[in-house]
């Protein structure tokens, strides 16, 4: 007991050094999962039928194929096939990233869809080019209504990048088994693991929220979700 | 009046919908400072012909003269341009639910008009003093009455400096007591020469302030002229005008 | 005519699918149980059991399911239990899998508006019959989509018994692909069969949510 005690004490700044990269797989997935969803999202809605088909088959793709094997695929697959030589923690990145991009178009897809059509029609008639439409009226709203789910997502992203080990990306997990079985102390490391997780999750969740009342506005929510 | 030189100018509109034709060919030529009022009873083509003037449903056919200008409304750019020109009013307001009353109406200032933030400020002001709102200006849509939302969706058309204002049944979504604050506004745009179409049940309104009525039914005009033509005995139109007025309760003038 | 690799590889994939489903069906229905229980206790239990399912839930959900399956499988043997692969992999995935169902099944449970109980106790229901005939068959309407869905997730989550060295669809691709260093089309191979298992699960899904569908039922 006391020796395990000792263990971790002496491997929580390595763990937690972990979690800062971690973190940064996190941020950097969530990000192109933005950018790339947004876009998809907006594509979906006012694209094009071509455009939609081909879209709705990435967001099939991507949301029935396991993380895991989506790791393997691109890291020692497609991306070596491409001759681009990424390390473990941006090849983790752009694979979680395209992934929860996939989600993410489906999260802002639905806000853009749950807006009165009325927003476009107004915008139209003050002559507003549709593009100025979307980027000023249409994706400030969805993007507010979108907030409570895509948190939920940011959840989600965070516990699979837990996966980024597989790979050899020295994020938490990989610390963890690393210490664990040189101490053969699995059952403390691991509890500790899951203890980081739990905390950043709470934090960003937490996070999340306070954005999403900072930028509320009265009277308006998205009951119609 | 001015039939010779109307500002704006349809013809022939027509639009289906899965195979159900709502408009079967309407004309309509305003001349400066007219007023048009379209009633007759709902389906029949009275929101669609609105919607189809400024093309935000567009038209199976049509032609478009803007002051005798043929408008080509497959181009998106003279669209836009003439998006500008034709303002429109909604029965359900519309505001943009993001945006302060102020920004509502400041937003299409910068991004179409191109103004300064200043400047945009400055002239949102103005319009919405004119319609009493003054001190409602940091508002969010959520917090305005439905009467003061109306009032801030007629500033943000107005601020566009529209040539013809087209208004879809502006205070039927309203509680009785606040349609009066909305058709005071609609009086005054008329006082001060508005070219408008108006489709609308208010009597008070179709009486007074109608330079010619328009009865659509089953996608058709099926009667046109002046108040004091249509409205005598035997028209359909002082027929439907009788409904209202049993309806409403409303006595007649 | 299929090259020997791919003859193989075929085997090998179908071999491990037979075990992935054995991990996902046993993994499903143990999920959906779980889920009911913790979830009605959650909605209607007394504040212990509530407090205790509330902290079963908000911890399965809040961590990692690769750090719950090493403290089930590399973990327990530190404390002398020790689990097979296969019983560690679904151990996990029923406790996981039931943490995010009993999350619907709350949900619904609570969503139901309080008149439907109200409108059963006016007719003289007992409060069994009432929570049993009145608020269970509206509470499943309305947490069977999110549940069906978290059933997809557990489809593509199984892949992870591989990381406690279960041999399933993932494990047994990844050895072969190794063999013969043929990354891009094994684990494209394998996200075939991914696709079908879920593409199955959602078309099953979606004829058990039209059985139950009622006109007008849950919206607003």
């Amino acid at each position: 007991m006391l020796e395990a005690v000792s263990i971790i004490k002496g491997a929580l700044p390595y763990l937690l050094a972990g979690s800062l990269i971690t973190a940064g797989i996190v941020i950097g997935a969530m990000a192109l999962g933005l950018v790339l969803g947004l876009s998809m999202a907006v594509g979906q809605v006012y694209g094009g039928n071509a455009l939609k088909r081909a879209l709705g088959t990435y967001v099939w793709f991507f949301q029935g194929v396991p993380i895991l094997v989506l790791l393997f695929l691109f890291y020692f697959g497609v991306f070596h096939y491409m001759g681009l030589n990424l390390s473990a923690v941006a090849a983790v990145t752009i694979v979680l990233g395209m992934t929860t991009a996939a989600y993410q178009a489906n999260i802002f897809r639905g806000a853009i869809l749950a807006l009165p059509q009325g927003q476009f029609k107004a915008a139209s008639t003050l002559g507003m080019s549709d593009i100025q439409t979307i980027l000023t009226i249409i994706l400030p709203q969805a993007l507010r209504l979108s907030i409570p789910a895509w948190s939920n997502e940011f959840s989600i992203v965070l516990k699979d990048s837990a996966l980024a080990f597989v790979l050899g990306a020295p994020e938490i997990m990989a610390r963890a088994k690393f210490v664990a079985s040189r101490t053969y102390q699995h059952l403390p490391i691991y509890i500790i693991a899951g203890l980081i997780y739990f905390i950043l999750t709470w934090a960003g969740v937490r996070a999340l929220a306070k954005l999403e009342k900072t930028v509320r506005i009265p009277g308006y929510s998205n009951k119609g979700m | 009046m001015t039939r010779q030189n109307p500002i704006l100018r349809v013809e022939n509109i027509t639009k289906s919908f899965g195979g159900e034709p709502i408009l079967k060919g309407v004309n309509l030529s305003l001349g400066k400072g007219e007023i048009k009022i379209l009633i007759g009873p709902s389906g029949g083509g009275k929101s669609t012909f609105l919607q189809c003037m400024n093309c935000l449903i567009s038209p199976d056919s049509g032609k478009y003269w803007l002051e005798e200008k043929p408008v080509d409304i497959t181009s998106k750019k003279v669209l836009y341009h003439y998006r500008q020109q034709v303002g429109m009013i909604f029965q359900d307001f519309n505001l943009f639910d993001h945006l302060t009353a102020l920004d509502n109406v400041t937003l299409a200032l910068r991004k179409v008009k191109g103004m300064d933030k200043k400047a945009a400020a400055r002239r949102a002001m103005t319009e919405l003093s004119q319609v009493g709102l003054e001190d409602k200006i940091r508002l969010y849509p959520a917090e305005l009455s439905g009467g003061q939302k109306q009032r801030v969706a007629i500033a943000r058309a107005l601020a566009m400096d529209p040539k013809v204002l087209l208004l879809d049944e502006p205070t039927s979504a309203l509680d009785p007591d606040l349609t009066g604050e909305v058709i005071d506004v609609i009086r005054n745009l008329a006082k001060k020469g508005m070219t408008m179409v108006m489709a609308t049940h208010q009597i008070s309104l179709i009486r007074t302030l109608a330079d010619e009525i328009l009865f659509m039914e089953a996608g058709f005009v099926v009667e046109q002229g002046s108040p004091k033509a249509l409205l005598v005995p035997g028209t359909r139109s002082q027929g439907f005008c009788d409904k209202l007025n049993s309806l409403s309760g409303e006595g007649p003038e | 005519m299929i090259s020997p690799f791919f003859q193989e590889l075929l085997e090998a994939l179908n071999r491990g699918l037979i075990m992935s489903m054995a991990l996902i069906l046993p993994s499903a229905a143990g999920g959906v149980l779980v889920g009911i229980m913790a979830g009605c206790l959650r909605a209607f239990g007394d504040t212990f059991f509530r407090k205790i399912c509330d902290t079963y839930a908000a911890i399965f959900r809040g961590t990692p399911l690769v750090v719950q399956l090493f403290i089930l499988y590399f973990g327990l043997p530190n404390i002398g239990i020790y689990l097979t692969p296969y019983a560690a992999a679904v151990t996990g995935f029923i406790l996981c899998s039931g943490a995010y169902q009993s999350e619907y099944v709350r949900g619904a449970l609570l969503a139901i508006k309080r008149n439907q109980y109200l409108g059963a106790q006016a007719l003289g229901l007992t409060k069994f019959q009432s929570i049993f005939w009145i608020i269970v068959p509206q509470a499943m309407r309305k947490a069977l989509p999110g549940c069906g869905n978290e059933v997809i997730y557990l489809i593509k989550y199984s892949s992870l018994a591989y990381i406690v060295t279960f041999m399933e669809l993932t494990g047994e691709g990844k050895t072969l692909a190794t063999e013969y260093f043929r990354f891009t089309e094994v684990f494209a191979v394998i996200g075939l069969y991914y696709l079908a298992l879920v593409s199955m699960a959602i078309f099953v899904l979606k004829k058990i949510e039209k059985t139950l569908h009622i006109p007008g039922f849950g919206k607003g």
